[in-house]
């Protein structure tokens, strides 16, 4: 093996959606030379897909709104194992970072006031779960997320950001002392191997949710910043927790935002009833993903679900009437009839709770900066190794993510992480030295699978997977199924790290990619299992017909996963609050 | 057996491309062209296109599906099948790189050269900028845009002057920051695109609108653009 050819930068950002292409910009504006690596062409990324909105106290629908209340209910929705500092700072600084964004142009929906357009979300109150429902996220039509990252891309193209476009990054290259210096990329088109270095290395690599078989999620969503932090040997935190989105398109499983319940759509069974008025009395369709996911499988499960196989319920909307569904939410309209072959306007869509988003992710502090544990327990800084969005657990979701708190979690996060990194490089940090050893060590994993001679079909092993964790880690969780599903999964290890390439091309060789993709679906998953097993309660999206009830004595805590032990750890969830009192954990209810 | 027919050109093993038949088992269901690629791609692996979001809204997977630009994980074989048979190409008049992927960097350079990104250069003011329902509905049917380049594989113009051209695309992203109350440089957007190319060589035949997968118009916008250097020249 030569060496590879070396490319450096004062910050390389892995990930070219929303939070890497704020961190980007942020470090573009003030000079630095700034790379974003992206696997896809970045208005290609899953933020696209975003609809409902960005949630944030910016006191335009309510003039009283407090970004306060905000931080409450996001606390609450976590259940109480999101960091406060990191919720408090995402809350209070998210109207200064959504009003940037409307400055760089974000064609937000307005009020008849010329202010932006919000609308009611899940788990958004006035006055501290007091003053009923808010209405606090922030939208763009129902195209929120394809107008934030269009105009983020537009933002770093004035900013002259390098874009590495359809760059796939391969491992992280640590040194011995244990820091990261920089990513080993493939070239898609050319399929060269180049060893990216740079001062400081930012993995805003999105989520994972194509490790079930049933998600929302792109098909790019492969968990590639989780699955190189694993092999490099840093831990992953709360990765047990996946959220299931109430509403996924039953069959497709394409995305029906919450905004849909938000602008006064409801839930039914078969016999029309709208049953979240059992679930949740007082916010009804709008209670927490969790619960109202739940509340759903239950219905199934008792024989009140939709359709020929009873396997779905049905969301409604024809009520709302054309002209409203028209002008809010024009782009559901589109999908149901594409997907589900029902016209919203006339007839209810078929709807179930599919995988949405890791809770879950590299642990990081409120800088960006990615941590491990000392042997003592303590937090302790990677050199270096930058994470923010949904890649990141910074923890501003805890066990459960409310509704538009992700765009604003890698809008504030990917900004914070950039003025950080911006702030550092101006201090003078050098780069640190990598040897030839520790550029090859990034590159173990790629050698396998370029000199495969047998084994199985990438897509293949990727099925059993997916189903694999749609069968024994769903929506409910239970200790025994979850040993046998840790067991199957031990069992295509092997076969996953022998996985058989055919076609050795370089040229755009996507065969390649999903080979490697597979690697990061499986510690992804291997880690989720582990994780969801070991915590012996439920919380949030964390659902244990085994131990029914939240256990604060045991368990008001962070999951830590450490890939060498393959064991959980504990990690306490920080309670301490810059301007007020920390919120004490209280029944969730809704 | 639905009869599939897939252009083939992989740079180092083939020295021209070629269309590669495979039989393919619906199962009598009406899926989208992409759950087709996706499946023949166990097959073989070897096949190549890009897919991310498969539900029409990243822009990834602009494909010339039985002759008519569309993105092929919204197209259902209904609307495409002709004869039991179902034809892919690549999208027409960029250079291609493998199989369906094609070279999108001539496409994106006009996307550039518009200036995508608001300008305004007086004092933001602390909270939004603010902007009326009204003069927002004029982004609408512009701002949806995905860069799919449909639309501009689809434009003759586009074909014979890729470099010279905007082409649809990019002019329906001229015009969204035309358009929008909050941009103040209208009339150094005008200027950049004021020569007998950039947008003049539009002959309004409406390629564009009737291949666009997110149903807008670029032949108007660019009507409007026309409107404007008129009225800006007299």
């Amino acid at each position: 093996m030569g060496s590879l050819r070396k490319m450096s930068f004062d910050a390389v950002i892995v990930g070219g959606g929303g939070s890497g292409m704020r961190a980007a910009l942020q470090l573009a504006q003030s000079g630095y030379n700034t790379a974003v690596i992206t696997k896809v062409f970045p208005t290609r990324s899953h933020t696209v897909s975003a609809q409902g909105g960005i949630t944030c106290a910016i006191a335009s629908d309510d003039p009283n709104d407090q970004w306060q209340w905000h931080m409450y209910d996001t606390i609450k929705g976590s259940d109480y194992i999101g960091d406060q500092e990191a919720i408090e700072y995402m809350c209070q600084t998210g109207p200064e970072a959504i009003f940037e964004l409307e400055h760089m142009g974000l064609p937000f929906s307005r009020t008849e006031e010329g202010r932006i357009y919000q609308r009611p979300f899940g788990g958004q109150s006035k006055d501290y779960g007091a003053g009923g429902q808010a209405a606090r996220t922030c939208a763009a039509a129902d195209r929120t997320g394809h107008a934030l990252l269009h105009t983020l891309y537009q933002g770093n193209l004035k900013n002259k950001t390098v874009f590495l476009n359809e760059w796939f990054a391969v491992d992280i290259v640590k040194n011995a002392d244990g820091a990261v210096v920089g990513v080993v990329a493939i070239d898609i088109e050319t399929g060269e191997t180049v060893f990216v270095e740079s001062k400081a290395t930012v993995f805003a690599t999105g989520g994972a949710g194509r490790i079930y078989a049933s998600t929302t999620n792109a098909h790019i969503c492969t968990g590639d910043g989780v699955g190189m932090a694993l092999r490099a040997g840093f831990p992953v935190q709360d990765i047990e927790m996946w959220q299931f989105h109430p509403t996924g398109i039953h069959g497709a499983g394409t995305l029906v935002t919450e905004g849909c319940r938000g602008e006064g759509g409801y839930l039914i069974n078969k016999d029309g009833e709208r049953f979240m008025e059992r679930y949740a009395p007082n916010a009804k369709d709008l209670a927490g993903r969790d619960v109202v996911a739940r509340s759903m499988v239950l219905e199934i499960l008792e024989g009140r679900g939709c359709g020929p196989d009873g396997d779905h319920v049905y969301l409604k909307l024809d009520h709302l009437g054309e002209e409203m569904l028209n002008s809010k939410l024009p782009g559901i309209l589109e999908l149901s009839r594409t997907f589900a072959h029902a016209d919203p306007v006339k007839e209810p869509i078929p709807v179930v709770p599919t995988c949405h988003y890791m809770m879950g992710g590299i642990p990081t502090n409120v800088d960006g900066q990615a941590l491990t544990i000392d042997r003592e327990g303590k937090d302790k800084v990677i050199e270096g190794f930058y994470a923010c969005g949904e890649a990141a657990c910074v923890s501003v979701h805890g066990a459960n993510r409310l509704g538009g708190n992700s765009l604003l979690d890698l809008v504030v996060f990917g900004r914070a992480s950039g003025i950080f990194i911006e702030k550092q490089l101006s201090e003078g940090i050098t780069l640190k030295e990598a040897t030839e050893a520790d550029i090859q060590r990034a590159m173990v994993g790629l050698n396998r699978i370029n000199q495969s001679s047998d084994g199985e079909n990438a897509a293949v092993l990727r099925a059993e997977l997916q189903t694999i964790m749609q069968n024994y880690f769903g929506v409910f969780r239970r200790g025994d199924y979850m040993k046998q599903g840790i067991e199957k999964l031990d069992e295509l290890r092997l076969r996953v790290e022998n996985v058989y390439l055919d076609d050795k091309s370089n040229s755009f060789n996507t065969a390649r990619l999903e080979a490697l993709e597979l690697q990061n679906l499986f510690e992804t998953a291997y880690a989720t299992a582990i994780s969801a097993e070991g915590r012996t309660e439920s919380r949030g999206a964390h659902a244990r017909e085994d131990f029914q009830e939240r256990d604060d004595e045991n368990w008001l805590c962070h999951s830590i996963y450490f890939p060498g032990s393959k064991e959980i750890g504990k990690r306490p969830v920080n309670f301490t609050l810059k301007t007020r009192e920390p919120f004490e954990p209280k029944i969730r209810t809704y | 057996m639905l009869n599939v027919s897939i252009y083939r050109y992989n740079p180092e093993v083939d020295d021209e491309p070629y269309m590669q038949d495979f039989q393919f088992d619906t199962e009598g269901k009406d899926i989208m062209v992409l759950d087709v690629l996706e499946k023949l791609k166990i097959q073989d692996p070897s096949l190549v296109f890009r897919r991310s979001c498969r539900e029409g809204v990243c822009g990834s997977d602009g494909v010339n599906i039985s002759g008519k630009n569309g993105l092929a994980c919204i197209t259902p074989l209904s609307e495409a099948v002709k004869g039991n048979k179902l034809v892919i190409r690549p999208l027409p008049g960029l250079p291609v790189i493998r199989d369906l992927v094609i070279d999108m960097g001539q496409f994106y350079a006009q996307y550039e050269k518009i200036q995508p990104y608001m300008i305004n250069n007086s004092p933001a003011p602390a909270i939004e900028r603010l902007q009326s329902p009204e003069e927002r509905a004029k982004l609408d049917g512009l701002y949806e845009c995905i860069l799919c380049a449909c639309c501009s594989t689809a434009c003759p113009s586009f074909w014979w002057n890729p470099e010279k051209f905007i082409g649809p695309s990019g002019l329906l992203q001229a015009y969204r920051f035309l358009a929008d109350s909050r941009d103040t440089a209208t009339e150094e957007r005008l200027a950049n695109l004021d020569d007998p190319f950039s947008v003049f060589r539009c002959h309004g035949i409406m390629n564009c609108v009737q291949v666009c997968p997110k149903g807008l118009n670029p032949t108007k916008a660019i009507g409007h653009i026309r409107n404007m250097l008129i009225r800006s020249a007299t």
